[in-house]
């Protein structure tokens, strides 16, 4: 079975993605929000006219604290792989002191971006690879913007400006109505700051050609 | 890989610290002790230990005084909540969600 | 998404495969709801007390100390006369197994979501179909869904299949990986489902002003009853409930075909078949690894293989003449079974043999025990076993006795 029509828009996806399947992985830590950053994305793209998108969470139980990812495929046709990201276009790590883990950037594809939520220039990361990397201290700009949930500074939206900034996989409006759609009212407006602050302060490291 | 070496025929395993990997590293903070508000600590005595016997993942030491196994110490803090006499403070651990 | 007949928009969202699930039962207009939340059902219940809660669907949500409970309740309410729902999981589903069976046996049309879990032991709460499996022989339908919206088309169809041939419906969908798995969903206008899917009649309808008993202790032979009438007896009963699912595939067939038509998603073919027209390879599955055999087909296909992917939709009853006409030009057929029979292979595998005897296919079977568990299974494993199984017909062995695993051992 397929869904037929074309999109909701009636357009066609205007971005930057040139590929068949466009795979981001998010790692975060539990209650950071990565999963609902997955979905933002997800909705975005299928705002612009992709027809295949998925949003995922890493299965199994969640817990507060704990390192967790999420995933998100973009495609202009249904999205038929259901197994876990192998070989993700970009990674977008939450809270740079998962870097240290094994498997985050694993599998990361040749010329795909590596995006840290990190006060750091992205030469300073010291992570090596053929990929690109962008860096936003999106957790200074959640503090300044008072985007605090129960103690833990949610990240999420935020780290949304560097994505968009770096990659061009999805477009500022889309993200807008995405969150517009999900988020309550009172939300939207510090969520979207947040965005547009972190776009602003994020800093690329291309990979030479 | 192979797993047939660790020779069980069911799901098996011997209670004990990290079998939930090392949980440390969820932490956003960990619990300080004060000494000088300890009561074992205090009366140099065994005491009190209300947060050995409450403490979720057993990572406090019945010890005087009593120590707190950060490799598995996951931050919860209901140490901090149950010390009668308020010797623990949960203490930001340098990780970007933390406030 | 354009309907083609009202040339109204319906709404697209991206939904996960229980919110999928749950707003079917809100479309469908179920009556009573009673399910005991379940890892990874839960949200499913969540969502449809929700819907009570706000007054969006006018239900009765009956909470409940048990799964065992849960169908009881539905049971009782079906047999008053009201269109029930409930869902579960894995331990909570064989929890039900009892009360599978009188569902069944009473010809109540229930629909039942059941999120597939592995069960125990050892503990786990990620993805297989051992649950579903296990119950197949309980005399309820069993449908499959590759993706959330077959979960929501299937649960709205459900009811029609139900309610035409009193059989109840299980819709089977594999957890996490669609459960979980957020994905676009086109969400039917509810004046286009109150027009497909009309009022339930019940055939038992509990009346003080007019008693009846109904599960009465029916003996081994037909016998008068108070009235005179010559009654069934048990094995009467029991093949009626058999013949009402070998006759069912019709309706099934005909309730995807009137909402394909007036929702645009044909569900005419009770099987989903990926070029077959000149397959000679045949890679069967069932569930969301369906999709995935897609891409392994894809990956054979640029290899030069001529592979096809056969995904089943409807395993109870199974659609024994559809699968051999599907695979009439096949000469190995190649089966992932997310469950296993202990001491014999899995389910699938055993159908798919039976329906192929006899008949002039002479294809080679082969079976793979995958995903157990939630263990992860990706197209290219399945390309991989596909071509393990190509290269091992020069052994001559039409039909291995036992399945092969894809596992670490
Ligand atoms: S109670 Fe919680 S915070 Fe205290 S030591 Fe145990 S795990 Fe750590
Ligand atoms: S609960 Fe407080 S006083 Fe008692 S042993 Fe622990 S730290 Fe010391």
């Amino acid at each position: 079975m397929e869904i037929t029509g074309a999109n909701a828009m009636g357009t066609n996806p205007s971005t930057n993605i040139n590929k068949s399947l466009y795979e981001i992985r998010w790692h975060g830590r539990g209650g950071q929000g990565a999963i609902t950053a997955a979905k933002i994305v997800a909705q975005a793209a299928f705002l612009e006219g992709y027809r295949g998108v998925t949003a995922a969470p890493s299965f199994g139980a969640e817990r507060r604290g704990a390192p967790v990812s999420a995933s998100t495929r973009i495609s202009q046709e249904p999205v038929m792989v259901m197994s876990q990201v192998e070989n993700p276009d970009v990674v977008v790590v939450l809270d740079q002191t998962l870097l240290k883990r094994d498997g985050v950037t694993s599998g990361l594809s040749t010329g795909g971006w590596l995006i840290v939520n990190s006060g750091v220039d992205p030469k300073e990361l010291g992570v090596e690879g053929r990929f690109n990397i962008a860096t936003a201290d999106a957790t200074r700009v959640c503090q300044e913007l008072g985007l605090i949930v129960s103690g833990l500074i949610v990240v999420n939206t935020a780290i949304l400006g560097a994505f968009i900034r770096a990659t061009k996989a999805v477009s500022m409006p889309s993200v807008e109505k995405a969150i517009k759609g999900r988020f309550p009212k009172e939300a939207v407006e510090i969520n979207l700051a947040a965005i547009a602050r972190t776009y602003e302060m994020t800093k690329l490291e291309e990979l030479r050609k | 890989m192979q797993t047939r070496g660790c020779g069980h025929i069911c799901g098996e395993s011997s209670p004990g610290i990290g079998e939930a990997g090392k949980t440390g590293e969820w932490r956003d903070s960990y619990p300080l002790i004060d000494l000088r508000k300890c009561t074992p600590a205090k009366q140099n005595k065994p005491a009190c230990f209300q947060c050995w016997l409450y403490c979720p993942d057993a990572v406090i030491s019945k010890t005087i005084p009593v120590q707190v196994n950060l490799e598995y110490c996951k931050g919860c803090g209901i140490c901090a909540e149950v010390c009668p006499v308020h010797a623990i403070t949960m203490v930001a651990e340098e990780t970007s969600c933390s406030s | 998404m354009i309907d083609k007949k009202s040339g109204s928009n319906s709404d697209i969202q991206i939904l996960d495969g229980n919110r999928a699930a749950a707003i079917g039962a809100k479309l469908s207009r179920v009556q009573v709801i009673a399910a005991y939340p379940i890892t990874p059902q839960t949200p499913v219940t969540e969502a449809l007390s929700e819907f009570v809660e706000r007054g969006e669907l006018d239900a009765q949500y009956i909470a409940v100390e048990s799964e065992h409970s849960a169908l009881a309740v539905c049971t009782s309410a079906s047999i008053a006369g009201a269109r029930a729902f409930t869902a579960t999981s894995s331990h909570g589903l064989a929890y039900m197994h009892e009360m599978l069976h009188w569902a069944a046996g009473t010809r109540l049309p229930l629909v039942l979501a059941c999120v597939n879990r592995a069960i125990g032991a050892p503990w786990n709460v990620l993805n297989d179909q051992q649950d579903s499996i296990s119950q197949r022989d309980t005399g309820w339908i069993q449908i499959y869904a590759r993706n959330n919206q077959e979960i929501l088309d299937s649960v709205i169809q459900a009811y029609k299949i139900a309610e035409t041939v009193y059989v109840p419906v299980m819709i089977c969908y594999d957890g996490y990986i669609l459960s979980h798995t957020e994905m676009p969903v086109a969400i039917p206008l509810q004046q286009d489902v109150d027009r497909f899917l009309p009022q339930y009649r019940p055939h038992t309808i509990l009346d003080s002003s007019n008693p009846k008993n109904y599960n009465l202790v029916t003996l081994a032979n037909p016998r008068i009853n108070a009235e005179g009438v010559l009654c069934h007896g048990y094995m009467e009963l029991r093949y009626l409930l058999q013949e009402a699912l070998q006759n069912s595939r019709e309706t099934i067939r005909k309730v995807g075909q009137e909402f394909g038509e007036l929702f645009g998603r044909s569900y005419t073919d009770l099987l989903w078949k990926e070029k077959m027209e000149d397959a000679d390879i045949v890679i069967v599955a069932m569930g969301s690894l369906a999709m995935e055999a897609i891409v392994a087909s894809k990956m054979l296909r640029e290899e030069g293989y001529k592979t096809g992917v056969l995904g089943l939709r409807l395993f109870r009853p199974f659609p024994k003449a559809d699968v051999l006409k599907a695979l009439s030009k096949s000469r190995l057929v190649v089966i992932f079974d997310k469950n296993i029979s202990y001491g014999s292979e899995g389910a699938v595998c055993s159908e798919i043999k039976a329906a192929l005897y006899g008949s002039q296919v002479n294809a080679a079977i082969r079976n793979f025990i995958v995903g157990l568990g939630g263990r992860d299974v990706t197209a290219r494993e399945m390309a991989d076993a596909v071509k393990k199984s190509i290269a091992s017909l020069t052994e001559g062995v039409p039909n291995k006795g036992y399945p092969e695993w894809i596992c670490h051992i």
